[in-house]
Parts: structure tokens; sequence; C-alpha cells
């Protein structure tokens, strides 16, 4: 099956030649390299463009404002925060020209700790996202919903942060992506790029599909009925496992994907909560002022009554960076261990 | 750049039309927009004196700039047109392409009827996609960076269309003028795009001689083989010719150019410096009609009388605008995503 950056290369590929993305750019994106973690090789529009982080997102912006669709990368979250101030005029422009303008772009880039990339190449990026309105946030955890999230951002009239787990960027889906060839080696073959010389070398793109999922639609991913656990992102398949394992102790916990952080989808968390009456809420980014806080409070607010237990949170420690070593790393973000330890603890609390 | 105001083209023989440097109509119609601007920015400022709107900010002092640019612009929608990425003194460009003033005063006093931003933003914010205008933003440096992208679909799509981008000489200290020259000189890459410095020397209350080290502003074209040139922003016909230059280049050669205009500051910063008039500032405007006074081509009694006429008719677009709604509160909810067709 095909692993997330695959799928999210085939999504490219599909909106290039199919939903009028105009130009895939950002540093390192282009041939030969097509990107530090092989999302763009072989997409025709990719091009290389300057180590600039501010013009990058700028450029998408005047991308859009003519006509174009781009799709803008950031090579490493940990260095867009210099755009943050573009980020919130990309947010506001629909909103501040009271509908005049509206940017029809895409900026993706990856996120968040599990391949050793110490203090700058490990930051999550949601907390802060979901601080800029005027964005769509989304964050795929299987390669299908990687494929189906792209193209429905490349369908968006809407700034869309696309944002990619890089722990699993790497690991193969269950399922396959519409026209994807069934032997496993095959799409590899067909689409990975050749180590060494690239300069002949082109993509044999299977035929693919439109696939798209819907932006603001979360996904139950295993149905229980005491604890709730919403996630998304790396840590999303590590609470599935955790809630597996946990079945054998008679603990029974309902896993949704959230997948759309901005909108997202309350009416699958409400629906799950009223059910279960327990709800953890799992991400890795810092925990002080992290989106899950912002859906605890809502959850207090609003199904206060229907809860056996506080809402919990479990989230990346408040510190500074993520250090290198394996320990440091393991300290500072949730683990299957640590998941495991949260679900069981809540599925046990009694006032 | 020159000490006077008047321009820096030889006079020719007093009263000849045919002897001076652009067509007598030009020169009334650039003069009467002139005029208009000047009016227009002054009645805002009375505006906020007045209690009617809580910030000014504009462009008077850098008229004889901003309108021939807005007589040159190719006005439209899309690639094949021009776009311009301005900062928040362009009143005069917004009025040389057509642009009727009572806008302005809405917006200024944050009416459900500006039509820019219905309420939401400062005077001077200017949007209008049907012409290309992009949203006018409180940043001083962020249409640096936007510019180069709107350039970059008009190189593909072909054609004379341009992109202009304006801003202030103390923003030019921003990355994102850096990442302009950058991003429109790419070798093989070269970008339609005039990027234009209006050169005041200051940044609010903090002069650029204690800041800035470089002598022109246009010299940091030089290193990316931009073609750059710093002219007198004060003088219109100057203004005008340089201008069309520099534009007929960009439109011809699809590559960039890094015009300085160097202009004044009437006004101060904004009304947070209190918005009076500077006397010791060089007034493009009274410069340019001693200058068509001299040459003939309008009477003091006249341009008086247009003067007269603006003031008069500003002023009761104010009260007109004094009765107009405001917007409701439930209005934040609008406008924050597009609908997907």
């Amino acid at each position: 099956m095909a692993n997330m950056a695959q799928a999210i290369r085939m999504a490219l590929h599909f909106a290039e030649q199919n939903l009028g993305v105009t130009d895939v750019f950002g540093e390192d994106v282009g041939a030969p390299l097509g990107g530090v973690f092989t999302v763009t090789q072989g997409i025709q529009t990719a091009w290389n463009s300057p180590l600039d982080e501010r013009g990058i997102i700028g450029y998408a912006m005047g991308i859009a404002m003519a006509g174009g669709r781009p799709v803008a990368e950031i090579q490493f979250c940990d260095y867009i925060y210099n755009t943050i101030d573009l980020l919130k005029l990309a947010g506001s422009m629909h909103w501040s020209s009271a509908g005049d303008w509206n940017l029809p772009m895409v900026v993706k880039t990856p996120v968040g700790s599990g391949i050793r990339g110490s203090i700058y190449h490990s930051h999550s990026f949601d907390a802060t996202a979901t601080h800029i309105p005027g964005w769509k946030i989304v964050m795929p955890s299987t390669p299908l919903d990687a494929y189906g999230l792209m193209l429905a951002a490349c369908k968006e009239p809407n700034p869309v942060m696309y944002l990619e787990p890089k722990a699993l960027l790497r690991i193969p889906g269950e399922e396959r992506i519409p026209g994807e060839p069934e032997e496993p080696k095959a799409l590899s073959k067909m689409i990975d790029a050749p180590l060494g010389d690239r300069s002949k070398w082109a993509p044999q793109w299977p035929a693919l599909s439109e696939f798209e999922v819907p932006l603001g639609k979360a996904r139950i991913v295993r149905e229980g009925s005491q604890v709730t656990v919403v996630s998304y992102g790396r840590t999303l398949p590590l609470c599935k496992k955790a809630a597996e394992a946990l079945e054998a102790d008679g603990i029974s916990a309902e896993v949704i994907d959230l997948r759309t952080l901005w909108p997202y989808d309350w009416e699958a968390i409400k629906a799950s909560v009223e059910k279960t009456t327990r709800v953890l809420f799992v991400n890795e980014d810092t925990e002080v002022t992290n989106f899950g806080e912002h859906l605890v409070r809502r959850t207090v607010e609003e199904l206060f009554y229907r809860l056996s237990a506080p809402p919990r949170l479990l989230a990346g420690k408040f510190v500074p960076g993520i250090g290198l070593a394996d320990n440091l790393e393991h300290a500072s973000v949730p683990q299957l261990a640590t998941i495991s330890d949260a679900i069981r603890t809540l599925a046990a609390e009694e006032p | 750049m020159n000490e006077a105001a008047a321009p820096s083209k030889p006079a020719r023989a007093k009263g000849s039309s045919a002897a001076l440097p652009l067509p007598k109509d030009l020169l009334v119609r650039m003069h009467e927009v002139m005029v208009q601007a000047r009016a227009l920015e002054e009645r805002l400022i009375q505006m906020y004196k007045q209690g009617h709107g809580y910030f000014w900010i504009g462009g008077p002092g850098e008229e004889a700039f901003n309108v021939p640019l807005g007589l040159l612009m190719k006005k439209g929608q899309g690639p094949a047109f021009d776009y311009l990425h301005a900062h928040y003194r362009q009143s005069g460009t917004l009025l040389a392409l057509g642009e009727e003033p009572i806008g302005a005063l809405r917006q200024m006093k944050n009416t459900a009827t500006d039509p820019y931003s219905r309420g939401r933003n400062f005077a001077g914010h200017f949007s209008k996609s049907v012409w290309n205008i992009a949203p006018v933003s409180s940043p001083i440096e962020v249409q640096y960076a936007m510019a180069p992208g709107t350039a970059h679909v008009q190189k593909r799509h072909g054609g004379e269309g341009i992109t202009i981008v304006t801003g202030g000489d103390a923003g030019t200290a921003e990355a994102d003028f850096a990442s302009c020259l950058v991003w429109s000189s790419r070798p093989g890459n070269e970008l339609p795009i005039l990027i234009v410095v209006t050169n005041n020397q200051w940044g609010i209350s903090t002069s650029a001689e204690g800041q800035h080290g470089e002598k022109h502003i246009a010299d940091r074209g030089k290193a990316f083989g931009i073609r750059s040139k710093t002219i007198d922003g004060n003088d219109p016909v100057q203004s005008y010719l340089e201008l069309q230059e520099a534009m007929a280049y960009v439109r011809k050669e699809r590559k960039p150019f890094l015009l300085e205009a160097m202009v004044s500051r009437l006004y101060g910063h904004s009304s947070a410096s209190g918005a009076n008039f500077i006397g010791n500032e060089t007034d493009c405007l009274a410069g340019y009609e001693s200058y068509l006074e001299q040459h003939g081509v309008l009477g003091r009694a006249e341009m008086e009388a247009l003067r007269k006429k603006w003031v008069e008719a500003l002023a009761e677009m104010a009260r007109q605008v004094r009765e107009e709604p405001q917007p409701e509160g439930a209005d934040i909810w609008k406008f924050i995503y597009k609908d997907r067709e």
C-alpha cells in the first residue's frame, strides 16, 4: 500500500492534472530532490524557490490573487514562524476586504516529532495554526485521508494549512488509494525517483481517480463505549493501538480522528462523548494554550452534566524544544505507554 | 532630488503649449486629480479632527507621483491588466484610475457602505478586485512579499499586464523588500514588476538619516541586475515621464524595475502625529500650480475655482456619509470564508 508521502504525491499529481493546481513550490520541492520527504517527486508544476519562507508565503498569496492555485511548502514547520503575520494576512484577506478578495491556496508543512529531529525539526504547529482565523487546517493520519484531504484542500477557495505528520510519511496505509496498483512494489517502481542521476527519470502515474475527504468531517477509527479518545496526526495511530490493547483489559475506548482541526467536527465529538461520558484529547503540541484546551473548554461548557469524569488533555510538555536523545523526545511528547495510561486512568475515574 | 518642486524639464516658451513636455490636456488632467486627491485627504483629516473617524493615514504630499502612476496603469481585472499592491498613501492613484472619492470618506467614517472593508479597516486601506487593487494592509512591508506572486502569473500569462508594488522608505528595512528584489530577479524567471519606493525620509517620527546608510534605496536594485532609478516624485511631469519609461520597460521586457521617488509627507505620518501641515516640506501641488500658471496652461483663478469646487463637493459628501449606517455587530461573522462553488 502507498505510504503517506506517495499518497500526497499522487494527490498533487491528480490536482495539477484535474483541479487547476498551477504551482507546487518551496525549498527543494522541484527536481532533482522533489522535497526532503520525497512528497513532490515527479510533480510537473513543482519548482525550487529561494530559501525564504516569507517569500514563499507571500508569493503563494500573490499567485492565488491572480487566479493561480498554488501549493506552497515550508520545509519544516519549525521554519514557518517568521511568516506568522503573512499567515494572519492570508487568513484575514477575505474578511478585511469584506469579501472582495479570497485566496485559494494550500500551505503544506511537515510537523511534529518522531524522526529524532531535535530542537528545530520536531516542532508542532497545530496550536499556533488554530490561533489564526480564516484558515482551514487539516492533518491526516493515514495515506488515504492524506490523499482525500489534499484533493479537498485543492478545491477550496480559502487558504488551507495542510499539516503533514512527518513520523507517518513513510508508513504504508491499510487502504488503497483509488487507482493504486495492487502489487505492493509496483507503485514504488512507478512513482519513486531513483537514487543517483534523475535527469532522465519520469514517473509513471497510475490511473488515479477522485476521492475527497470533506474538510470538517472527523472519522470514527474505532468504536467503543467507555472512553472517547480524540486525536489527529502522529498520535492517532498510537491512540488506536492503545485502545486495541486495552480491550483485553476490559476497557472499551472509542477513537476519533479529527482530520480537520478547523473547522472541526464538534458533532462527532459530542455524539461520542454523550455515549461514553469520558473524553481524552491527545496531541503533541505544547500543552499550554493548546488546541486540545479549547476542546476541553467546549466539552466542559456544553457537555458538563453528561460527563462522568473531567475531560483530559494529554499533550506535549511545555518546554522550549524537543531534545535529540531518545529519552528527551519520549519525555516531551505522548508515547504509546503514556496514552495507554491516560486512557486506563480516565476509564477508571469515578466521582 | 530637485530642491524646488517645479518640474526639472527646461521651461520652454511661456504660454506655448506646443513646447510643453506633455500634452496640455494631460497636464490639466493631472492637476485636477492632484487637487481632488489633496482635497480628499484634507477632508479626511478634518473628519478625524471633528470626530467623524478614529484614525487618519494617507498620502498628501505624494500626489505628484501617485496621480501619474494611476493615469498610466492598465485598468482591469485579471493578469492581462496591472495589479497594484499599494501602501496606505495611495489615494491619488485610486482617483486617477477613476475611483469615486466618497468611498474613502465612507471608510474613514467606518460605515456599512464602506466599499473597501465595510467599516472594518482604516482610511486609505483600499481594495478593489475588479481593478486588480490588492487590499491595503497596515503592515508596511507585506505587499513587497505578495507582489511577485501576481507578477509570476502575469509572466506566465503573457501580454502587457504588470504588477506594481509601492511602499515607503522606512519599510524597505523589512525583510520583505529584500524578498521582493530576490524573487523578482531570479535568473531566467525575471518578473514584470515595477517596484516603487516613495521616499519621504521618515518612518513615523524617525528620520532616515540615522537609520539608512545606503545613499539611494534604488541602489539596492543594482546588486540584482534590476534597472533602477531615483527621481523627483514632487514633480508630476518628471514622475509621469519616468513612470512611462519604467512601465514601458517592464511591460515589454517582462523584467523588474526599481523606482525610488523622493516625495514629501505634508501632514506627518498619520493622525497619531497630529496630522498638521508641515510647512518646511515641499508642496508638490503648489509647485505644479506655479508651473502651470507660468506656462500658461491654467490661470490662478481657474485653479482656485477648481480647488473650491472639490473642497465643497467633498464637504457635501462628508455630510452625506455622516448619515449612513454603521455595520451591525453581527457582521463580524460575515466573510470569514468564501463558500465553495
